[in-house]
């Protein structure tokens, strides 16, 4: 009970700080909701018993990718964006996907329900550290060594983007 | 488990609660005087050429983009290191994979002078 | 979930604040006492004995201060900002264990606010967090050299972050759990700064950076960012500030002597465990000195010396240490732990003479 209590109202946290982000005009306080949104979404994990993940989450969409988005709303020095959208074809497309999730959402939510339950009941320490590393490093060993892969080819695109080669102006 | 983050919750509330009242205090007893020139930026007596908020070098986005890779290197660190007494030699030969694949972007960041801060 | 255990929290919460605010109080008191004698000064010695109502001078004073906001501040961020650099610093120190459980007024008390078994992590969320105060005080003061200083102490903490992430790996390794408390068990009867003494010097350099001290304390090079991100702070908002830098002193000095110095252990805490907090005190004291000590002796390191530092020769430190860490465990030799990761530190430190050294030559 308390539980579903806690719930509601962090659901209506999270929604209203999305909202706000979607609607300031201001990038810095776009962005600052959306930290508030992202530790909403931490609290939420905490309270499905998964402290490592809520906790990863501060620490790399908070800590990190967010100081990043702030970093480049100061870049160019908060100007304000043109009026015209810059690509036309993205209102439609996320229209659709938006669609698409809400149908597949729904779909589990209530076409499974009825088939007998989506929701295992998970082992009382399924969020522990050792529970993570045991499952991460045998279970999902191949999807770790391609992240590296992943986090390599992020790291030259920055570099490829940023510097100029040596003697041309930055 | 759960319990104790409301502890933390409680912890954070106190805090912020005592963050406001320090600065209600300054604003209830502080002496508030406007004049033109106490409210422009400070910059050591100059007046202030243009806006304050002006376009910053690019090497602040580099240094974050790079920080994020490395941040969630880290977070792979951590439940690694918990669990390597159990995995042993593999797990040390899995994660030297790992951080090689990483240290290859690491030493190309070093190559084109991204660490630099010229 | 009993009323008791609400009330427990509550006043372990307050206790937690209140003991980080005296300290802060007497932490800058202890630092201008301590400058001065290494400077051959005597420092504030007149309101109260010794100078020890020194800082209730302070802060009243602080009190009936005029605030100034710059005409064109974000006033709703300019007044947030000192708020968020402040909460990190207060909330960080939750997972310090000071002892042991002990029994009072019938009930298992546990010595910490919030005993997680996340704690390591829980204490990289939030020290990623603080971030966003400079940042934003930077930003919201519309002063180029606020702004300036904000970016260059933001980048300044992420960088360092990285290494002082990699130098919780190794003490994670040795205990084997990210919990605190299995931590500080793990260090019987060898202080990981035994085993790890590389791991150990990395954190507290990358501590350092963190809190923004003396040789890394960029946001008060004042010759060239006047006073950083809070230049136009002023009055009670300054002191949140000056607050956050001293709590989060504080902090990570335990949580330094926390995941290196043994935590509350020490000689005779098995038989008297209300020890514990004392040693865990006289730890922090300890570290806190040699801060103090270190600022008065380094001058400030250039920027790009410093952001250098982090990158090129911390960084790749830190992950050699972590790996060496590891294979002592691995080939059950502990022994090889501190002499492979002394032998890293001493080549580490060659190279960055030999670099020094030649960049010096160029010059000439």
């Amino acid at each position: 009970m308390t539980n579903l209590v806690l719930f509601l109202v962090l659901a209506v946290v999270a929604v209203v700080t999305a909202l706000g982000m979607l609607l300031s005009r201001n990038a810095v306080y776009a962005a600052l909701f959306l930290v508030l949104n992202f530790a909403t979404v931490a609290v939420f994990y905490i309270l499905l018993e998964a402290p490592f993940i809520a906790m990863t989450q501060v620490t790399v969409y908070a800590g990190a990718i967010m100081v990043l988005f702030l970093f480049v709303i100061m870049l160019l020095g908060a100007e304000r964006l043109p009026g015209t959208e810059p690509l036309p074809w993205q209102r439609p497309l996320a229209i659709f996907l938006a669609l698409v999730l809400a149908v597949e959402a729904g779909y589990l939510l209530f076409a499974r329900r009825a088939a007998g339950g989506m929701f295992a009941s998970a082992a009382p320490d399924f969020g522990s550290p050792q529970a993570i590393g045991t499952m991460l490093f045998n279970r999902y060993l191949l999807p770790f060594e391609v992240t590296s892969v992943l986090l390599l080819v992020a790291m030259v695109g920055a570099i490829v983007l940023t510097k100029k080669e040596k003697g041309g102006r930055e | 488990m759960l319990l104790q983050y409301i502890a933390i919750a409680i912890l954070i509330f106190l805090s912020t609660a005592l963050a406001g009242l320090v600065i209600v205090l300054g604003e209830l007893f502080g002496p508030r005087v406007k004049t033109n020139v106490k409210s422009m930026p400070y910059e050591s007596g100059m007046t202030p050429i243009g806006p304050g908020t002006r376009r910053m070098p690019v090497r602040f986005y580099l240094i974050a983009m790079l920080f994020i890779l490395f941040d969630i290197e880290i977070i792979f660190l951590l439940p690694w290191a918990v669990v390597f007494r159990k995995l042993g030699v593999f797990g040390l030969v899995e994660m030297l994979i790992f951080i090689l694949i990483l240290l290859v972007g690491y030493l190309y960041a070093w190559k084109k002078g991204a660490l630099e801060w010229e | 979930m009993d009323s008791a255990l609400i009330l427990e929290w509550v006043i372990k919460s307050a206790i937690l604040i209140f003991v980080l605010l005296t300290g802060f109080a007497y932490l800058t008191l202890f630092e201008r006492r301590a400058l001065a004698r290494i400077q051959v000064r005597i420092g504030p010695n007149r309101a109260g004995p010794f100078g020890l109502l020194q800082p209730v001078a302070d802060g009243l004073k602080l009190i009936f201060k005029e605030e100034l906001t710059p005409a064109e501040a974000d006033k709703v961020l300019f007044t947030l900002a000192p708020v968020v650099t402040v909460v990190p610093a207060l909330i960080l120190a939750a997972v310090i264990p000071w002892g042991r459980d002990v029994t009072l007024f019938g009930r298992q008390v546990s010595l910490s606010v919030a005993d997680l078994n996340v704690g390591v992590l829980y204490i990289m969320a939030v020290s990623s967090i603080a971030v966003y105060g400079i940042v934003l005080a930077g930003w919201s003061s519309n002063n180029k050299y606020a702004l300036l200083g904000g970016l260059r102490s933001s980048a300044q903490m992420i960088s360092y972050e990285l290494a002082l992430g990699l130098a919780f790996v190794p003490a994670i390794l040795l205990a084997d759990s990210m919990r605190m408390v299995d931590i500080v068990e793990a260090q019987h009867p060898w202080w990981f700064v035994v085993i790890q003494p590389v791991g150990t010097a990395i954190f507290l350099i990358a501590t350092l950076a963190e809190v923004n001290r003396a040789p890394f304390d960029m946001p008060e090079a004042e010759q060239e960012l006047t006073a950083g991100y809070h230049t136009e702070y002023s009055g009670m908002k300054f002191a949140l500030f000056f607050m956050a830098e001293y709590a989060k002193m504080i902090v990570i000095s335990s949580i330094a002597a926390t995941l290196f110095f043994g935590g509350y252990l020490g000689p005779g805490v098995d038989r008297y465990p209300w020890l514990g907090p004392l040693y865990l005190f006289i730890k922090i004291v300890i570290l806190l000195f040699g801060m103090i000590w270190l600022r008065a002796t380094f001058p400030r390191i250039r920027y790009d010396r410093l952001m250098a530092f982090g990158w090129k020769v911390l960084l790749p430190l830190a992950l050699a240490v972590t790996f060496i860490t590891a294979l002592g465990i691995v080939l059950e030799m502990l022994w090889l732990i501190p002499v492979l990761s002394l032998a890293a530190g001493l080549f580490t430190v060659a190279m960055v003479h030999r670099a020094l050294r030649r960049k010096a030559y160029a010059r000439a």
